[in-house]
């Protein structure tokens, strides 16, 4: 028996997420590969529910659970209160959903990029305001179905670039990765700790209770998005430095990924199209930026 | 050793002389001197901390906050607007029980744009559960920033503090200020030992979803800390006399011993009042003075032994609540609701966005006090131009 | 393994919220609908079904996974990633 990706686990059972959860994967991955000397700073998110009620955790880390916008902000706070008392070596990581990240908390995060901050900041995007009961987020992409974009209104602009954002601030590590990529995300994270300065990793981690999918379709979405190239797993150095980590030799068209998804079932043909003319662009995009 | 400083750089010493590690700040007129002084401290080795130039004040309390929960001292400033959007992370840093020093430049609130003092921004923050210390001079300023991390850090207290002080009045006005022995101040506030640490070595959640079952008890627990504080404040204001030669208090009276009449000021008004008693007292009046020093916790006790046989009372307020009345003047009044023979108390409201309090207008407010009866009005506007 | 902790009064509780324990109490196997049933005669060992498990409730024993069915809520990302097609789902009663 060979075993990919580490054994140690440091997020327990019986924590509160819904049945089939991405971010808990994501969570669970990110901390075989962070270990033990590690501190949270999460903001108002699922993960600030999934991790259980007060007197109780679910992680064998510590967790400082902090204001929706400030993952950021707090976390260059215990970077900089941990450097003074001796810890140097404790990793300090924002773990944020993306309405903590792209929306509400982007303010802080620009700013703690620009200072090249130095510790990881994670967001396991699962495209909406879950925790909240499904709500638009600057992440959902376009034409979703959210509680607050409604099949006859659906959201009319794209999923924000939050890596392109990110990149733009030339911090000198930002990923992509996907629960359904465990090895990939777990390598990209132990790259992050050990380079110095501000580090921002995209967890692409479905929420099948959002996404209105059955909960065993969740790994396998997330694959899918890879396979359709609608979330291309990538890392950026220095905000220049484009690799392309996984070129599907035969990209699944995206219907298939669309298709189990309750979110997007309203989508006419038409839609389907113009999605699958935007990530064919979007790949050309990167493509181009990965071979400069 | 004296030095001629203005009100902003004698928090920025206080920071210093505190050995504050962590320092997350962001720019506001009034407030620009105490982070610009205290970046340069860092700079230059003189003070070893860690200085975060972060981009909002909101950030600046979140970080601030980061920093004292793995278990650094953390200290920062703002003012006005400032502290207006670092005000859910108020509510944070007392939730979270993190003894964070902050100083705020009392300025008024916009709009319109002003840059001018009241008291509107601090006492806005009236119900966070944060210390507040209002200063009447440099001195005081300096001395209470150390005070304040020795009080919020002691582990019955564990609240964050903040202390006040006018704009341009006091933190642009140079006093001569006795800058403590840095070892003797070393005794006074040994390091912080935090009680409470996020950190790898003892991993625990901080602030986990609460349900009603145990948020109830986790409030009380926050008042009686206050409560705690209010002992520990005195205790501290008087350990610090006896090493330095300042005592200070909850409030601070002034010829209130056999005075008739009583003004009630906080911060400079306080100071502009005791030069004008003198006055009156030459001119055979018995006036007095009570300073409200700490209005949270608020001193109810020692404000009832001060005001107690006193004929009349007036509140002076550089503040409003829309549609009830000056802020201490409620406060004065409600603690002395119960209390046999209580005297009449007169709300006045004086020096709104700045607008100069001078010892003529507090020379109006008395003669207007002794010439009326009881209280009729909440407010009473002194010096409102028709 | 954590116990449900008796918090009876504010004098249980320390100041700031703090963790005092594990979630472990919480079996969440109650949740579950459709229990995964392994056929350890197709079963390889190859531990996909551990590695995605969002639960961390399938643990390794001599090679080969057991799922914990005191928090398994049944979410069938197992049956539906094992390459050998080794585990079915049946109805709880």
């Amino acid at each position: 028996m060979k075993l990919t990706i580490p054994e140690q686990e440091l997020m327990c059972s019986g924590h509160l997420a819904c049945q089939g959860c991405g971010a808990t994967l994501a969570m669970r991955y990110a901390l075989k590969a962070l270990g033990k000397n590690t501190v949270l700073s999460i903001p108002a998110c699922c993960w600030s529910v999934v991790d259980g009620p007060f007197p109780y955790t679910s992680l064998d880390v510590p967790i400082f659970h902090t204001a929706f916008e400030t993952a950021a902000s707090a976390a260059s706070g215990m970077k900089a209160g941990l450097e003074m008392l001796g810890d140097d070596d404790v990793q300090v990581v924002a773990w944020a959903g993306d309405g903590g990240t792209f929306d509400i908390g982007i303010q802080a995060l620009s700013g703690a990029a620009e200072r090249n901050d130095n510790f990881i900041y994670i967001c396991y995007d699962n495209e909406a305001y879950m925790n909240t009961g499904i709500q638009r987020s600057s992440a959902t992409p376009w034409r979703s179905w959210t509680t607050t974009t409604p099949e006859k209104h659906p959201k009319e602009t794209p999923k924000k670039d939050m890596v392109g954002i990110m990149a733009a601030h030339r911090i000198p590590y930002v990923a992509t990765c996907s629960i359904a990529y465990p090895e990939d995300m777990i390598r990209k994270i132990k790259k992050a700790k050990e380079i110095k300065g501000c580090k921002f990793i995209h967890v692409f981690a479905p929420c099948p209770t959002g996404w209105r999918t059955a909960p065993e379709n969740c790994v396998k979405l997330a694959r899918l998005a890879v396979q359709t190239r609608v979330f291309p797993l990538y890392e950026i150095t220095n905000g220049v430095d484009y690799k392309i980590n996984i070129k599907p030799a035969k990209p699944r068209p995206v219907i298939e990924y669309l298709k189990p998804q309750g979110r997007f079932r309203h989508l006419t043909e038409q839609d389907v199209a113009q999605i699958q003319h935007t990530v064919d662009w979007e790949w050309e995009r990167l493509m181009k930026r990965a071979a400069e | 050793m004296k030095k001629v400083i203005m009100g902003n750089h004698a928090l920025s010493y206080g920071a210093m002389m505190a050995r504050a590690q962590v320092i997350p700040a962001y720019p506001i007129t009034p407030q620009t001197e105490v982070v610009g002084l205290l970046s340069e401290l860092c700079a230059d080795g003189l003070l070893d901390a860690k200085f975060i130039k972060v981009e909002s004040e909101h950030s600046a309390m979140a970080a601030a906050i980061g920093a004292s929960a793995v278990g650094a001292r953390a200290f920062t400033a703002t003012s006005a607007q400032g502290l207006a959007l670092m005000h859910e992370m108020l509510h944070w840093a007392v939730g979270a029980r993190l003894p964070v020093v902050l100083g705020n430049i009392n300025r008024a609130m916009g709009p319109p744009w002003t840059i001018w003092t009241d008291q509107n921004d601090s006492l806005s923050q009236r119900d966070t559960g944060l210390i507040q210390f209002y200063c009447e001079s440099n001195q005081e300023v300096l001395d209470t920033v150390i005070q304040a991390f020795k009080i919020s850090e002691n582990e019955k207290v564990l609240l964050p503090s903040m202390i006040v002080l006018d704009a341009f009045v006091l933190s642009h006005t140079s006093e001569v200020v006795d800058m403590p022995d840095q070892k003797l101040v070393d005794e006074y506030l040994p390091s912080y030992k935090a009680r409470y640490r996020v950190h790898p070595s003892d991993p625990h959640s901080f602030g986990a979803l609460t349900t009603p079952d145990a948020y109830y008890e986790l409030r009380y627990k926050i008042e009686r800390s206050m409560m705690e504080a209010k002992e520990l404040i005195k205790k501290a204001g008087e350990e610090f006399g006896e090493v330095f030669g300042r005592k200070y208090g909850l409030i601070e009276t002034y010829q209130t011993e056999d005075a008739d009449f009583i003004i009630v000021a906080s911060a400079t008004v306080a100071g502009t009042a005791r030069t004008v008693i003198d006055e009156l007292r030459a001119q055979g009046q018995k006036v007095g003075l009570v300073r409200v020093r700490v209005f949270r916790p608020f001193p109810f006790q020692e404000i009832r032994q001060a005001l107690k046989g006193a004929g009349k009372v007036v509140v002076i307020d550089r503040n409003i609540s829309f549609g009830h009345s000056g802020i201490f003047f409620q406060e004065v009044k409600a603690g002395m609701y119960d209390q046999p023979d209580r005297p009449p108390i007169f709300g006045y409201i004086a020096g709104l966005g700045g607008r100069d309090v001078t010892p003529d207008t507090i020379k109006e407010i008395v003669a207007d006090a002794k010439g009326k009866q009881k209280s009729e009005e909440n407010i009473i506007w002194i010096g409102l131009k028709p | 393994m954590s116990e449900k902790i008796e918090i009876r009064g504010e004098r249980d509780m320390p100041v700031n919220a703090m963790s005092l324990g594990l979630m472990t109490w919480n079996k969440t196997g109650s949740w579950r609908n459709l229990r995964p049933v392994i056929d350890y005669e197709r079963c390889t060992g190859c531990m996909i079904c551990w590695k995605f498990c969002p639960d961390a409730c399938i643990n390794i024993e001599n090679e080969r996974p057991v799922i914990d069915l005191d928090y398994c809520k049944g979410c069938g990302i197992c049956v539906e990633e094992c390459p050998k097609v080794a585990i079915s789902v049946v109805k709880e009663e």
